[in-house]
């Protein structure tokens, strides 16, 4: 409750987040706290000072852009859950961060924050490696550069962003027509966090699944890919017995160390995960037809 | 009695303040020169304290002071226990305010900080030194029993705080009839963390040239609090005043007393200074008692046509480092003595072994022993139907104790004061139409869905009690309950209590009183409670006995205002007394109800007293100092209606339905806010609450982010219906409402998810029934099928 003495700046813009970042050694950039702020209250970090990166006007806001839509880091949960652009071009992203937390994490909680945070058990990482979004990233000396959200998950709370550098945007695609995505969540039912949470992204030509992806988060410290599953829907007719056989090999596919707790172990995580990517499934099916 | 008021759903006069964030809490009061304490508690669950060195955080910024054990132990004598369970064997091991060379649980005191801001005093807890030569701990009581980890208390052998027994019949006999059915339980009644929204608090001031102490705070017993705390601190009872102010929830954890209080009170005395502390919520979870924590092994006998004959136990209750206030008499008296439950069971024995573990002091949560007794009651009636091929329902009917209107004698000693729990079981089971689910349930079985049905009837006992009977039981104090009634020259009234609202809503529903008794407008009257030097002495408010016991009291109050109002009424009237008569606030003469004084004409004339009869005082004021002749003893019938998926182990409830019988309701809404609050909360203990230790003794659940609490968006509507049966003792004939629905959702709930996997060999489920536990338990089923 009570935090360890700390530094406070408000940066007005992205540039002079950077130089604070480079003038702060020890610092931690806040963006919207709702993972930071519990854990220094808790006295397990003491960052000797937080840049606070919510009144960036740059980072805030909902836009289409190139083919997709542009997210602004400083964009807020509530927001993206609420948001017209996202619903008709990347449904599944709004679908998720609308089962973020609860309200009030959702009105102070942002995409930036979730995501350079990257805890195994939030939701948006698993839906943005599913749709195959891109990171923009500002670097130390001003440049800019663009990382694949499959490629920015790196570890358990780790990801490509390098010293000094600030995460400004997510951009997704627009699914287009034929293409279907959904995400199904288990929220733990303390911190809502997901236990498991499966995005199916299908494309459906002809009554037949084209493409499938398939990602899962919170049983695996990164968004991970579940390729037997997709191989087992690609070019099936996405019937109820074709989804339950496909996702009958989700346990399968989940070989390595899974993340386990006293509410679910990594065992009970690894057989019920096939069932929250059946539902995943059929409801991006339903879409995508 | 007239029924102004009395029976309406009149809304909460606490809400607008309580909803608006205009209450006032214990943390929310400053005062000048004010000063935070912090306390430092141990990391370790069990260990001896190898050295302490606090010199660098005495010299940190901001500090006062830093207290240890050494500064303490000569000033405030050990926490006293207060419920002296007798013909227990009862072993009190010395609980230190703060420890002085061991710690037995992660949570117990060390030192305390005193600096300027509570940041400071934290800061400073992070530079006391502390070396611990750690100890084996225990954190189960029936391993505690076996003697697992390092003796916990030199003076406690076997770890063992009582042994208590109790027995009706002959269950010995019962059991080995010939031809009885006997089935068996082993149930874990999982540890609960009370989770008040408001964390505890205290805030101190010492006035030096009086000698004279306030304390505000989180309290559910204010008048204990100063009568334990005097004792404590040897501040005498005159010179000690306590102040609960708004107190955001208790549910049992604030009828304790707690070291850190009365040393907020010791810190405030020797800085001579107002110094205040109040709990961070990670510190709520290891320092503010815990509830349930027992191991319960169980058996039920009957014959083979459902009449149940015996019910026989054993079981290991944890009471955590220390026992805490009430503690000895939570597993024991609140518990053994309802083992007949609402039924006709001639023959009980149950074998109850208290003991300490390295944990958290285990205290009263919501229901407190009566809630442990209805869920093995109730599951293993559940088992027995099972055995002998009935419906749940019926062989309830067949056992319940018939209807009865003053007294009915059950085999462990109670006297049940009224009951018609046939009336409630009909009632719940032509509501949900039990007959149309149980076809319902047929059908979706033959679809493969997984829906069941949990249906439980039950009796508690409540507002505690008689005080002849607390002396008996080792209950450290009276069970009574004391009102003042005050009139004022307008009509206007003032209403004292001794005990201690905080969040039920008493201050509407005593006005509700007064006007129904009186006939003054219900806004015409106040209540004022919560501080000792204010009001009368009382004993709190838990065991839903404010209304059951407090209720009375201002009921004898208001009789002896009216008593007096009619005769100062007659002498106006120039009439004898006896000619008198009252309706809705008017006395007149009989057959003359024109010519009227009313209770405001009389309020005024007593006041101004320039016509009194001979002999009569001034004043319209009277107090009443209420003890009942017995307790009171609610009762009802649940039934939970859930789909189980056991490919994941995910529970749906579907409906929650309940009937319970409080007597007459003196504002229904606020009946049906309880049995929501005490349904949700059991459901809790089913489904999502449990206090994990792990075997060092650390918590696992230590915060909110792990330790779930139910939520509204994932409950269904609580259809919530009632019979009215008055209490023959009573002066309203009302019962107490704010434990019922606790006692029995966790069972009902319980009994839904195994009724619905009994098809694929489920006989039970650990609780809190968690979707990998449903889930294990069909894996195991099926492994054994």
């Amino acid at each position: 409750m009570y935090a360890p003495s700390f530094d406070y700046h408000r940066a007005s813009s992205v540039a002079e987040a950077q130089k604070l970042l480079a003038a702060n050694p020890g610092a931690k950039l806040l963006a919207g706290g709702h993972s930071l702020l519990p854990v220094l209250k808790l006295r397990l970090a003491a960052p000797s000072a937080l840049i606070d990166l919510g009144r960036i006007a740059e980072l805030k806001g909902v836009s289409a852009a190139n083919g997709g839509v542009r997210i602004g880091a400083m964009t807020t949960h509530a927001e993206i859950a609420t948001s017209p652009v996202l619903a008709k071009s990347c449904g599944i992203v709004a679908e998720a961060a609308a089962q973020i937390g609860d309200m009030a994490v959702r009105n102070r909680g942002t995409i930036g924050g979730s995501v350079a945070h990257a805890d195994p058990a939030a939701d948006l990482p698993t839906v943005l490696v599913a749709v195959g979004a891109t990171m923009e990233i500002a670097g130390a000396g001003g440049a800019t550069r663009t990382v694949a959200a499959a490629d920015f998950f790196q570890g358990m709370m780790t990801t490509a962003l390098g010293d000094g550098e600030i995460l400004t945007a997510v951009w997704v695609p627009a699914l287009g027509a034929g293409t279907g995505a959904a995400y199904a969540k288990f929220a733990h039912p303390a911190s809502r966090y997901a236990v498991i949470g499966a995005a199916a992204s299908l494309t459906v030509k002809n009554g037949a699944c084209e493409r499938a992806i398939i990602i899962v988060g919170g049983v695996t410290a990164t968004p991970t890919a579940l390729p037997s599953v997709a191989a087992a829907l690609t070019g099936s007719n996405l019937s109820a017995e074709a989804i339950a056989a496909a996702a009958g090999k989700a346990a399968g596919d989940l070989t390595g160390d899974l993340m386990g707790d006293v509410f679910a172990s990594s065992e009970y995580r690894r057989h019920v995960t096939g069932a929250y990517v059946a539902r995943a499934v059929a409801a991006a099916a339903a879409r995508a037809r | 009695m007239s029924s102004r008021t009395f029976g309406s759903a009149i809304r909460r006069r606490e809400d607008p303040r309580l909803l608006t964030g205009l209450g006032t809490y214990t943390d929310d009061l400053s005062l000048p020169n004010m000063a935070h304490a912090a306390m430092l508690r141990s990391p370790h669950a069990h260990a001896t304290i190898v050295s302490l060195d606090t010199s660098k955080a005495a010299k940190a910024p901001g500090v006062l002071a830093v207290y240890t054990g050494k500064d303490t132990a000569p000033a405030l004598k050990p926490m006293p226990c207060a419920w002296l369970l007798p013909n227990a064997g009862l072993n009190i091991a010395e609980y230190p305010l703060v420890a002085l060379d061991t710690v037995r649980y992660v949570g117990d005191i060390v030192a305390v900080v005193v600096a300027q801001t509570p940041y400071q005093a934290y800061d400073a807890l992070d530079l006391i030194e502390v070396k611990y030569k750690t100890l084996p701990a225990v954190v189960d009581p029936e391993k505690s029993a076996k003697g697992t980890g390092a003796p916990i208390h030199a003076s406690v052998p076997g770890n063992q705080a009582f042994k208590w027994t109790v027995a009706g019949g002959d269950a010995d006999a019962a059991f080995a009839a010939p031809g009885a059915v006997v089935v068996h339980d082993r149930i874990i009644q999982n540890r609960l963390i009370p989770t008040p929204m408001e964390t505890r608090s205290a805030l101190a001031q010492w006035t030096a040239a009086t000698g004279e102490l306030t304390l505000w705070n989180t309290t559910q017993n204010p008048h204990i609090v100063r009568f334990i705390g005097s004792l404590v601190m040897g501040v005498p009872e005159d010179k000690l005043r306590v102040v609960a102010p708004e107190v955001g929830g208790g549910f049992g954890a604030k009828i304790a007393q707690y070291p850190a209080d009365f040393l907020t009170c010791f810190c405030a005395m020797k800085l001579n200074r107002p110094v205040k502390w109040t709990e961070t919520r990670s510190e709520n979870y290891i320092a503010t008692t815990h509830g349930r924590d027992h191991v319960q092994d169980v058996a039920l006998c009957g014959t083979k046509d459902g009449k149940i004959t015996g019910v026989r136990g054993t079981v290991w209750a944890g009471m955590g480092a220390y026992l805490s206030t009430a503690a000895p008499g939570i597993p024991t008296i609140l518990h053994g003595l309802m083992l007949c439950g609402p039924y006709l069971i001639d023959n009980v024995k149950e074998d109850v072994y208290g003991l300490y573990t390295n944990t958290t002091p285990v205290e009263a949560y919501r229901g407190a022993g009566r809630p442990e007794a209805t869920y093995l009651l109730e599951r293993l009636i559940d088992r027995f139907a099972h055995a002998i091929g009935k419906d749940p329902a019926e062989v309830r009917r067949i056992n319940l104790i018939p209807k009865f209107d003053n007294g009915h004698n059950v085999a462990t000693g109670l006297t049940y004061d009224s009951g018609n729990y046939h009336g409630a079981l009909d009632k719940i089971m032509a509501h949900v139409d039990y007959a149309g689910l149980r076809k319902q349930q047929a059908e979706a079985r033959a679809k493969g869905r997984y829906m069941g049905i949990g249906i439980c009837t039950y009796v508690e006992v409540c507002g505690l009690g008689p005080s002849q009977v607390a002396g008996a039981i080792g209950f450290q104090g009276g069970l009574w309950e004391s009102a003042i009634v005050r009139f004022h020259p307008s009509g206007k009234v003032n209403v004292f209590i001794g005990t201690k609202p905080h969040g039920q809503g008493e201050e509407t529903t005593f006005a509700q009183i007064v006007s129904s008794e009186l006939g003054v407008d219900v806004n015409d009257v106040k209540v004022m409670h919560g501080d000792t030097d204010k009001t009368p002495m009382g004993w709190g408010t838990y065991g839903s006995r404010t209304t059951a016991v407090g209720g009375a009291a201002l009921a004898v109050a208001l009789r002896k205002i009216k008593d007096k109002a009619t005769a100062l009424a007659a002498h106006l009237l120039e009439a004898p007394v006896e000619d008198m008569d009252y309706a809705d606030g008017r006395f007149f003469v009989k057959g003359a109800p024109a010519k009227a004084k009313t209770i405001q004409d009389i309020a005024l004339m007593a006041n101004v007293a320039w016509n009194m009869p001979a002999g009569m005082e001034a004043g319209l004021e009277a107090s009443s100092f209420y003890d009942p002749p017995n307790f009171v003893y609610p009762f009802g019938a649940h039934v939970a209606v859930v789909d189980v998926d056991p490919a994941t182990g995910a529970i749906d409830l579907k409906r929650y339905a309940c009937v319970d019988d409080c007597g007459p309701q003196i504002n229904p809404m606020i009946v049906e806010g309880q049995v929501h609050g005490g349904v949700v909360q059991g459901l809790g203990q089913a489904l999502w609450e449990e206090a994990i230790y792990a075997d060092n003794g650390q918590l696992v659940t230590g915060t909110l982010m792990d330790y779930a609490i139910p939520r509204a968006d994932v409950l269904p509507e609580i259809e919530v219906l009632s019979t009215v049966t008055p209490s023959p003792h009573h002066p309203l004939g009302v019962k107490g409402i704010g434990e019922a629905g606790t006692i029995v959702s966790t069972c009902t709930m319980y009994n839904a998810v195994v009724d619905a996997l009994r098809p694929l060999g489920v006989d039970t489920v650990p609780m809190p029934m968690t979707p990998e536990r449903v889930w294990r338990a069909v894996q195991t089923a099926k492994k054994g099928a």
